[in-house]
Formats: structure tokens, sequence, C-alpha cells
């Protein structure tokens, strides 16, 4: 641990938000302060990555490194700063849509490379940005002037993929308790290898229905595992509301061997010389 | 018996028969013995199986194209040979060795007027136990080019030290079958002394040499997907980045490529990707954020024919649009090409250089033809060109990423320097690259990323202008060397021709063109795509004093050096 004292202040930018009044990211770009500090991470030594939309905004309101990038593609670009620069504690901020649909393939992938970087999807079940569209995530009856009448296509399950695809760590949290949202960020920080965090954070513009997700919302009645199989059968019978840390797995990271070398860039051309 | 400065040779035969095995060796053979020589492959899409030739030209003098037709070629066999027959020319001087039993004569060889000279190559194969028809031609081609068994046979002994002592006696026994095969044949050519040298001699890829230039740059992060025909860029620099402190990244697809070296970049380390058109189509969205966020990127095309899959194995030039006007917005970057198998070195390490300097992603176009083709070089020279970003390494105050400066570049923060924080974007940005939707800070960071590339002195290495004369060819990337030997053969005849070849495709190079074009009188464009890309990529951002021919073919076809020589002659 460092030995400056941080507070959750020392994380956070003067660019005011863009985010609704009432938006759950709110209560996450608080947790994520709140958890840096818990860990005495130097602002200047944390990278947050993201991709589009609500959530993907949040780099430039903390006070660290941060990339906003290209739809769908923060893990890639994460991906490549954490391998040179193994140094830095690499977070990824994404919601539904920029990560489930859009990002879904780096996502499978991600939790299979296994690189030590927490991945933070704020989830609200609908694409706020563009103004009120089906996510992946969304409720099949739900109706929005692109689906009338619903999509009437079942929700993407993203811990389930998570876990069936290797995330080294798998957690549900929700915006409104910041204070326990931040604690399990921490911990899947600390973590080695591919944590994947996701945040229930209600969009209280396109759906105001998620007013209640506070009153849904439940400890999850669960001990924590490093078990697959057990992790498996919690995750397929999940309710959605389920908050905690639901599996902690030990997969070693994947690092490849980088730094300084001294091998002279002539030894390289032998491969040419006759 | 004259001796011939240049010799060309095509081996033949279906895929799995050796036949590229067989002239990659004879390349090392002469290479070994102090000639230059080009080894291109043609083939279709088949993993194994299908039509191969190798087709080799050496000589004493660099080689940078394929002849106009071969001297020398000899049919393993011909069962798939009519499939790319069109791309080996033959004529009534050519040699053609045939083994009779190897199927009919395609209409290259029997509508060429060559003379024809049976070998039964696959029975003289089996008569030795484990012997392979490839080692008989092989025998055959150094004897009729004057090599010995010994010099035949030392590359050989090379590739097959893991195979055992009994593949290695197999393959001595079947060049020494063919060297005495071909006792009786008369070639007719004989290869002229190399020119003595000093300088030390390479033999490598374009792709090999592209990797190579990469790290001379300063790169030391890669991540890509696999695809052909830029594979070989990859599989060099896997190994190669491990021993030099980097590390390259197989990705799931192209968009996470792109995306994974802009994630390194901005963590301080210069980061390669190389690919084709499929995979550029993918990355042009990501490369935009790069211009924007001021990222520098190198990403390596590796053209080959198009539209969508087009032919993966064979060369052509029609990614230049994409290249250059691909990206939504207005988003100035680099496009380079390199114009020989040595100078994909030169011009990779260039193109690292320039976009670390001016923090701009550069693409780089490469062909199929430039990129598989192994070339028999002097080594190419160290330069100077190694990346120079400039980093923001003590920062007091509020730090602006993106600060206008005189020469439009700003000074880089590293993740890890305090008091540096910022958060790149693809929005448009502030100097302090805070997201707006300002109609001033827009039209400044447009500016700056604009006038920073226009601004910059890039100095002699924009482009390879040759001769005098009122007749300009003007062409780029592989087709260089051919257009060369055009204006050289024309030179020959009396007619006084210069060459210019862009290394720099953007930004454009107005005031130098004009310079390169002063008192020309006719101008003829070279290029290899379908639809003139290369000649309306000229008329939109260059003024041409003079009457402008176009010669554009799509691949596959090489276009020679006969071909441009043709066009110079009769434009009179």
């Amino acid at each position: 641990m460092s030995s400056v004292a941080y507070k959750q202040a020392d994380y956070k930018s003067d660019v005011k938000p863009i985010w609704c009044p009432g938006c759950g990211d709110y209560h996450v770009l608080m947790s994520f302060g709140r958890a840096f500090a818990q860990l005495g991470l130097p602002p200047e030594k944390i990278a947050v990555i993201s991709g589009i939309g609500c959530s993907s905004r949040i780099p430039a309101y903390t006070n660290c490194y941060g990339f906003h990038g290209v739809h769908g593609r923060s893990l890639a670009l994460a991906a490549g700063l954490k391998v040179t620069r193994p140094d830095l504690t690499v977070v990824v901020a994404s919601g539904d849509g920029d990560g489930y649909s859009i990002g879904g393939n780096h996502f499978l992938h991600a939790c299979r490379r296994n690189i030590d970087m927490t991945y933070v999807v704020m989830d609200n079940h609908i694409y706020g940005m563009t103004k009120g569209q089906p996510s992946p995530t969304t409720e099949p009856e739900f109706d929005t002037a692109l689906s009338p009448g619903g999509t009437g296509v079942a929700p993407f399950h993203p811990l389930v993929v998570a876990l069936a695809s290797g995330a080294n760590f798998i957690a549900r949290c929700f915006s409104g308790e910041p204070n326990q949202t931040a604690d399990v960020l921490a911990q899947a920080i600390k973590h080695p290898g591919f944590s994947f965090v996701e945040i229930l954070s209600p969009c209280v513009t396109f759906r105001p229905d998620e007013k209640a997700w506070k009153d849904m919302v439940h400890p999850a009645p669960v001990t924590e595992t490093s078990d697959q199989g057990k992790a498996a059968r919690r995750l397929m019978t999940d309710d959605g509301f389920n908050i905690g840390i639901l599996y902690r797995g030990n997969r070693p990271p994947f690092q490849p061997a980088i730094g300084a070398s001294n091998v002279d860039l002539s030894e390289l051309e032998k491969d040419f010389e006759l | 018996m004259a001796a011939s400065p240049s010799i060309s040779i095509a081996i033949i035969g279906s895929g799995g028969a050796g036949a590229l095995t067989t002239v990659d060796s004879l390349l090392e053979t002469a290479s070994a013995a102090g000639w230059h020589g080009l080894f291109t492959r043609t083939m279709g899409p088949q993993i194994r199986g299908g039509e191969a030739a190798g087709l080799l030209r050496l000589a004493v003098h660099p080689v940078e194209c394929l002849p106009d037709r071969f001297d020398l070629m000899i049919g393993i066999d011909w069962l798939n040979a009519h499939r790319f027959g069109a791309e080996i020319k033959a004529g009534p001087q050519t040699l053609v060795v045939s083994d009779p039993r190897g199927g009919d004569l395609p209409p290259m060889v029997t509508q060429s007027g060559a003379r024809v000279v049976e070998v039964p190559m696959k029975e003289m194969a089996k008569a030795i136990p484990d012997g392979r028809p490839n080692m008989i031609a092989l025998g055959i081609a150094a004897r009729l080019l004057g090599f010995t068994v010994e010099q035949a046979f030392a590359p050989i002994e090379k590739r097959l030290v893991d195979k055992g002592s009994a593949a290695i006696a197999a393959s001595l026994a079947g060049i020494k079958v063919g060297f005495g095969a071909a006792a009786g044949i008369d070639f007719g050519m004989q290869l002229a002394a190399p020119t003595p040298s000093a300088a030390r001699r390479w033999l490598l890829s374009g792709n090999e040499a592209t990797a190579l230039g990469a790290i001379r740059g300063g790169i030391r992060f890669a991540a890509a997907y696999p695809i052909t025909p830029a594979t070989e860029i990859l599989e060099w620099l896997a190994p190669n980045l491990s021993k030099v402190g980097g590390t390259l990244l197989q990705a799931e697809d192209e968009l996470a490529a792109i995306n994974m070296i802009i994630g390194s970049s901005y963590g301080g380390t210069p980061a390669l990707t190389a690919t084709s058109g499929p995979g550029l189509s993918l990355m042009i969205e990501a490369l935009g954020l790069a211009t924007s966020a001021e990222i520098p990127v190198v990403v390596v095309d590796v053209m080959r024919g198009g539209p969508s899959t087009g032919i993966p194995t064979k060369s052509e030039q029609g990614d230049l649009n994409i290249a250059i006007y691909g990206m939504h917005g207005d988003a100035p970057h680099l496009v380079l090409a390199p114009q020989s198998v040595g100078d994909c070195v030169f011009t990779t390490q260039w193109a690292t250089y320039l976009a670390e300097t001016l923090q701009a992603p550069a693409i780089i176009l490469s062909d199929q033809f430039m990129g598989q083709s192994r070339a028999a070089i002097e080594r190419p020279a160290d330069v100077a060109f190694i990346g120079a970003r400039s980093i923001a390494s003590e920062i007091s105050g509020t730090y602006m990423r993106h600060a206008m400066t005189a020469n439009g570049v700003s000074p880089m923060a590293i993740p890890g320097t305090r008091g540096g924080q910022y958060t790149a974007d693809g929005l448009t940005h502030s100097e302090r690259a805070t997201p707006t939707s300002g109609a001033a800070d827009h039209l400044a960071q447009l500016d700056k990323r604009r006038d920073k590339l226009d601004h910059f002195n890039f100095g002699d290495h924009w482009a390879s202008i040759e001769g005098s004369g009122d007749l300009a060819v003007i062409t780029w990337g592989s087709l260089t060397g051919a257009a060369r030997e055009a204006v050289e053969r024309a030179a020959a005849d009396g007619i006084k021709v210069r060459m210019i070849a862009p290394r720099l495709l953007t930004p454009i190079q107005p005031e130098r063109l004009a310079a390169a074009l002063a008192g020309v009188k006719r101008i003829l464009v070279v290029e290899q795509t379908h639809g003139g890309q290369f000649n309306k990529f000229l008329r939109a951002h260059y003024d041409l004093p003079a009457p402008v021919r176009v010669f554009n073919r799509p691949g596959p076809l090489p276009i020679t050096a006969g071909e441009i020589h043709y066009a110079i002659a009769e434009w009179r």
C-alpha cells in the first residue's frame, strides 16, 4: 500500500458529467473513487479505458489517465496497454450495449485471455445515449420505438458467458449501494487476472421502472466459490438481482515477459545473412 | 555463347511437388555465389495441392521485377499449369524441360514457339530410394545455369539437417542424376559473372524486411489477426519482438488488433499491426480514433486482389483509395509505400519514425508481390530514423494534451507521469482533451492535425526520382522496379525518360512533385489497379503540367518492364 493517503475526491476531475440527474452512473463514479482510495492507488498509475455510451463517459470524470475510444473495443485497447504496461492498474468501463452487443466478441476473448484488469459493465438494460433502444439485456417484452411490442428476444446472460469464457472473478453490484460496490471493485482490482464486475445502474430517463431495482436487489445467499461447476449452476439459476462476489477463480493471469533487453539488433539480422 | 546479365527460370508443378523449395534453394545457391536475385511464387488458394510455380530471376545487378518472359522453364508436371499460364510467359528463345509423363504441355508453352526437351524426371526419381522429381529438376537447373552439384546441394543439405541422413542422401542423388541428365541439353545462355562486392549479402522476403524495419524503427509491440499475404510479418515478429523486450498478441479480429496497438502506443510503447485489404477495412474506424487522439500507430497493408476476399494469394494495388480516403471526417494521416523487397526495411522504419514524430497513424502499402517474394540483396543500410516521440515528462500546471504549438505536435504525457492525467478521446476535444462540440475547438484541432503533417519537412526520401527527359513515368510501390528497368531500357534505345515514384503518398508534396516534373511534356502513369486509382489521386491533388496517359491493369498479371518500355516507345 502507498504511504500517501488518498481520498475519494482525489480521483475526481473537474469535468461536469453529461449524465441525466438521477443516473446510476454517478454512484459508480463515486465507487471508483472509493475503491481507488481504499487501495491507495496514485491516480496517475490508473488507466480507465472505455468505449462509447453513457457509461463510457466515465474516464474523463476521473482524475486518472483515461481513454474514451471507439464503440465496443475498450477491452482490446486495454489489453494492448496492460501487456506493455503491467505496472499500471487498468480498469475498463462499459455498458450493456458497448460491452455485450458491439463488443461481444472482445468480451469472450478478454475472459479467455485473462490479462490482469478489471472490467466494469454498467448495465441498465437500454441504450441511453441514442435515446432508448433495446440492448442485449433488455427484457423481450419491453416496448421501444425501434422494437414496437418488444424484441421478442431472450436477454443475454453476461455472468454465465463470462464464466464459460474463463473470467477469473465474477461479481454483481448495484450502483445504489456505492460502499459495497467500492468494496467489490477493490477486491476485483486486487484479484489477479480478468475480473468482471457487472453493476446494475438504472437509467431513470428511459427506464423509470428501474427505480424499483433498489427494492429488488438482495445479497447473494451464497458463499464464495472457486468451483466453476458450482458457479455455473449458481449463475444459470440466478434471478439477475443477486449482489456479491459470485465466483473467484485461481487461473494465473496472462502476462508475456516484456521489458528492457540488451540484445543487439544485429543479432536479429543473422536470420537473413547467407 | 554470349553471357547474359540476367537469366530467368520458372519451375512449375502441382502444389506439393516441391517447385517452390527448388527455386528458393536455387536463389540461395546463386546468392552465395554473388548474384542478385528475386524469387516470386505464384499459386492458387490451396493449402496443399493445386498449382504452384516458383519464378526466379538472377542477375549481376539488383533485381526488383520479373522478366518479360522466362529463359528456362522446367515442368515437373503441368497438371494445373493452365490456371496461371497467363502469368508465366515463354517465347521462342525459351527452353522448356518437360517430363513426358507430366501431362499435356499447356498453351503458354505450345503457343510460344519454345524449344521443348523431354526429361523423365519422375521416372529418374523413382529409381532413387526416397527420390523426388524436384531434386532432379534442381540438378538440371543447376547445370544449365552453370552451378556445380555441390553449390546446388548446399542449401538443400542445410534445410534437411533435421530430416536425417537418408533424406539428405536421396536429395543429393537426385541432384546428381538431374545434373547428369542436363549434360546433353544446350541451353544457349550463360549468366554473366557476378560483380565482386564486399557488401554483406542477405536473403529475405519483403514481409521479413518489413518486420525488421519495424523493429529498427522502434516498434516493440504488435497485435494482429492472421491474413494472407501478411502473416509472415507477424510470424517473424513474434519470436523476434520478444528478443528485444517486446511482444506480439494474436488478436481475436482486426478490430481488436488495431485497438490493441492504440492501447500500447498510448502507454508509450511504439506499436504496429499488419494485415491485408479485408483487415484494413475493419481497422478504418479506429484509425480515425488514432488520428483524432493523436496516437502514433503503424499499419502495414500487404495488398492482394480486391474487392472483398478477392485474390488472397496474388498482388494488386487496389487499396490506395481506402488507405488515403477510407476514414470518415477529415482525418489527415501518413500513407507510404515501399518500392522493393529491400526498401521494405527502410520505408517501414521511416514510417514508424514519422508516425512517432508526428503523433499520427501511418499506413504502409506493401503488396503480395513484394511481401512474399524473396530477394538476394545487399544488406540494407542502417539509417538514423528511430522513433522520436515528443514526451511530456515534467508537468506543472494544467496539462494540455493537444496544446497548440509551432509545429502542431504537442508533448504527450505517458500514463504513470504525475500531473499529466488526461483522457484520450475520439470526440472532438479542446487543447485540454476535454470533449466539446464547439466550432472553434473543432476547427483549431482540425487545423492542428493537418498542419503538423503539411508543414513537416519530409526531405528527399519522399520519392525516387531518376533519369531525365521530357517524358515522365510516374508510378508507385512494387511497380517501381519494373518502371526503373523500363526507363533504363528506353535510355539504351536513346529515349530519355525520367521516373518518379513517391514513397510518401500522403501528405502530398506539391512543390517537390512540381520540381520533379519541371520541363516535362508527357506523363505516363503506371499502376496495377482496374480503376486507375493512382491516376485519379494524382489528378485530384497535383497540377500535372503535361498530357497524361495511363497504363493500368488490375492484378494478378504482373506489369512488366517490357510493357512499360513499349508504352514509352509508343508515345513519341
